[in-house]
């Protein structure tokens, strides 16, 4: 129903991941990072999310495409586009 | 405190950012809400995959995340005994067997199930305690985290830098919560919430994965924790031919039985906090999926929650001597290791009087529900720091989130429409639906004051619902898988569970304890071990008085005829064909896989 939960999850690890690396970038010489075991967990991290974030994009991108086009198909076929989006 | 540590600009940042998307999700899915099966039971049309992830995440409460590795600190790896024993075959058994009844027979609540099933008073009965528990759980999961957020002073800079009170970040965070978590069900219903819910698990796995990755490189990996552990704390099994041989203090029978068994199958197979994420699900394949398909994230849930409370008393014990002297900690890096932490389990203070808790003998009581927190502000930097506030925030909404759409569903459907009124339209309902969502938060904003307040009656409360919910999965089993069984045996049998229940705890007390609310307020005819030694003990005994009487009382009183339990019980539905081609999608093969890597993992750690 709605839409695809994939979408948001996306967009928030995105931002998130593309935060922390940026912020990690400006801070990288900081004491804090002592914290971390002298390891910039903001930077590694950060990229872990950021592309984790841009894959769930692209997973849902890719299948909202392949409904619209499976639909566009149905109704040049003449069958209900109803069928086709529950698949 | 040695690791108290300012929160930056960007910390805050990423709270509010996601804030804004839980209640961003909400408002876009507000327009998809027309009627009141839309708000309350999603419509069924929930892909497998969400419906999964939200039926781990809805479970995944303050109660897990903070008790997990409490207990980790507390009790070592056996505690995943409460993942792998006392969790994974519920699911799978749910998945496979049951949910062609509660999906099938096109219920919209496990309720409104016992209803087909048997009659009203079964059902009333269930669904008055379950809404009344449902508030209490809520409840107390708001008034841990207002506490938790008070003790380690993570917000306090904010509020003197505003000129507030101290006192008031308690209150704030009751409320600011509970406003999030009705916003986004109010706006969006049980979408929202599962939606969030599947935010949340990944928020969490965010939030932690690194915790415990720095964790362990911290003590030198799994060798160099198990090294500065004793071996009971890092072994499930090979303590439990005798209960003084595991910090668990029990023994194989009753650990498998009254764990794995009674209590595991009761809160998994018939919580419907938990199953109407399944019921949600947009199809029977996928009902039958979403058990399983969380089944596989909760089996490595353990090195998430778990390992940071073994990592947690690796890095203390030598502060703190064992709690039972189960065996001796090797005597390298021992000074060295004293010197790295001294507050990681920290002794309790009293918010009040500001005065360390001692226990009869005057040592301090540690505080173990703040393993998880201050392992947060030890280890992470800010940025990450923000991350892994905000995932542990998630974790105790997401509890609070579950609570409520289950209580309005069943407050809606299985006490309003039943007892109040039965003829409204459906947009009549629609809007009782979101009354009673308002009602829920704010009943648990009561419960959460009330827990604050009494946390003594907090208690008795809690015990009580434990013997309400023992018994229950005797009234399940036999009511799906023998059609005999009628709604007398099912009403009397549970009573009878309940009444057991009772009787066992009044009657036994764990070794150490004063009768009273441990138990031995009648008489005290046996003393066990330990405290859990006795719940378990307590479940089966009422599990198996519901058991006994159920059939008893059944075959006493007259059964239905059979065309009346078609498709709710098992010798009168048609077996599920798996219509799925993929043979990783079909149930029985997903189960058996599943508990096949759970076996792997509990000969890993025997």
């Amino acid at each position: 129903m709605g839409f695809d939960i994939r979408i948001p999850i996306g967009y928030l690890f995105t931002i998130f991941g593309a935060m922390l690396v940026l912020f990690a970038m400006v801070t990288a010489k900081a004491d804090m990072y002592q914290r971390s075991l002298g390891i910039n967990i903001n930077l590694w991290w950060g990229a872990v999310l950021l592309i984790f974030g841009l894959l769930m994009i692209f997973a849902a991108r890719k299948s909202q495409a392949q409904t619209q086009q499976a639909r566009k198909a149905d109704r040049q076929q003449g069958q209900s586009p109803a069928k086709s989006a529950n698949q | 405190m040695n690791h108290s540590q300012e929160l930056q600009w960007i910390d805050y940042l990423i709270m509010i950012i996601y804030f804004g998307f839980v209640l961003g999700i909400g408002f876009l899915l507000k327009s998809f809400m027309k009627t009141s099966s839309e708000f309350l039971t999603a419509a069924r049309s929930i892909p497998a995959w969400v419906a999964g992830l939200a039926f781990l995440s809805a479970n995944l409460g303050a109660q897990e995340v903070i008790g997990m590795a409490a207990s980790g600190a507390k009790y070592g790896i056996a505690t995943s005994h409460f993942y792998w024993l006392g969790a994974i075959p519920a699911m799978v058994f749910v998945g496979i067997f049951m949910m062609p009844f509660y999906y099938g027979s096109k219920a919209h609540s496990v309720p409104d199930y016992l209803l087909l099933r048997f009659d009203k008073k079964t059902r009333s009965l269930n669904a008055m305690t379950f809404a009344l528990m449902t508030i209490m759980s809520s409840g107390i999961s708001m008034y841990a985290m207002a506490l938790l957020i008070q003790t380690l002073h993570i917000f306090d800079a904010p509020f003197q830098m505003a000129g507030l009170p101290e006192t008031w970040v308690f209150h704030v965070s009751i409320i600011l919560s509970a406003l999030i978590v009705l916003g986004y069900i109010f706006l969006g219903g049980l979408t929202s919430a599962i939606y969030n819910e599947v935010l949340q698990f990944f928020l969490i796995v965010a939030g932690f994965a690194p915790l415990v990755f720095l964790g362990l490189k911290n003590v030198g990996g799994w060798s160099g924790l198990k090294a500065e552990l004793p071996t009971a704390f890092v072994h499930a099994w090979s303590g439990m031919g005798s209960p003084h041989n595991n910090p668990l203090g029990v023994e194989w029978f009753s650990l498998v039985m009254g764990l794995g068994f009674v209590l595991s199958f009761g809160y998994w197979c018939t919580d419907f906090l938990v199953v109407q994420r399944a019921m949600a699900a947009d199809s029977m394949s996928a009902a039958r999926r979403t058990p399983l398909i969380a089944a596989v994230p909760k089996m490595l849930f353990p090195f998430l929650v778990i390992l940071p409370g073994l990592i947690a008393l690796a890095l203390t014990r030598p502060a703190q001597d064992p709690p039972s002297g189960l065996g001796e900690r090797s005597a390298a890096k021992t000074a060295e290791v004293a010197t790295v932490q001294d507050s990681l389990i920290a002794p309790q203070v009293n918010v009040e009087t500001g005065q360390v808790v001692k226990d009869k003998e005057g040592n301090p009581v540690l505080d173990y529900n703040t393993v998880i927190p201050r392992m947060l502000l030890h280890y992470f930097p800010s940025g990450m720091l923000g991350l892994g506030l905000t995932a542990l925030l998630a974790s105790f909404m997401s509890g609070m989130a579950g609570n409520v759409t289950a209580f309005n569903t069943v407050c809606t459907y299985d006490i309003y429409r039943a007892y109040i009124r039965k003829d409204g339209s459906d947009q009549h309902y629609f809007k009782v639906a979101r009354f009673m969502t308002v009602l829920g938060v704010a009943l648990s904003v009561g419960a959460a004051y009330f827990a604050a307040a009494f946390n003594n009656i907090m208690d008795i409360l809690q015990l009580v619902f434990a013997f309400v919910n023992a018994p229950l999965f005797a009234t399940f089993l036999l009511g799906m898988f023998w059609k005999r069984t009628t709604g007398h045996g099912a009403f009397f049998g549970l009573l009878s569970g309940i009444a057991a229940a009772a009787l066992h705890q009044g009657l036994t007390l764990p070794e150490g304890s004063v009768p009273g609310i441990k138990g031995g307020w009648i008489a005290v005819v046996n003393t066990y071990p330990s405290e859990m030694a006795q719940n378990f003990w307590t479940a089966i005994f009422a599990w198996t008085t519901c058991f006994l009487v159920t059939i008893i009382i059944s075959l006493a009183t007259a059964p239905r005829p059979d065309n009346e339990l078609r498709g709710l019980v098992y010798a009168l539905t048609e077996r599920q064909r798996d219509e799925c081609v993929a043979w990783y999608q079909r149930p029985v093969t997903f189960g058996i896989v599943v508990l096949g890597l759970t076996l792997l993992l509990n000969i890993i750690f025997f």
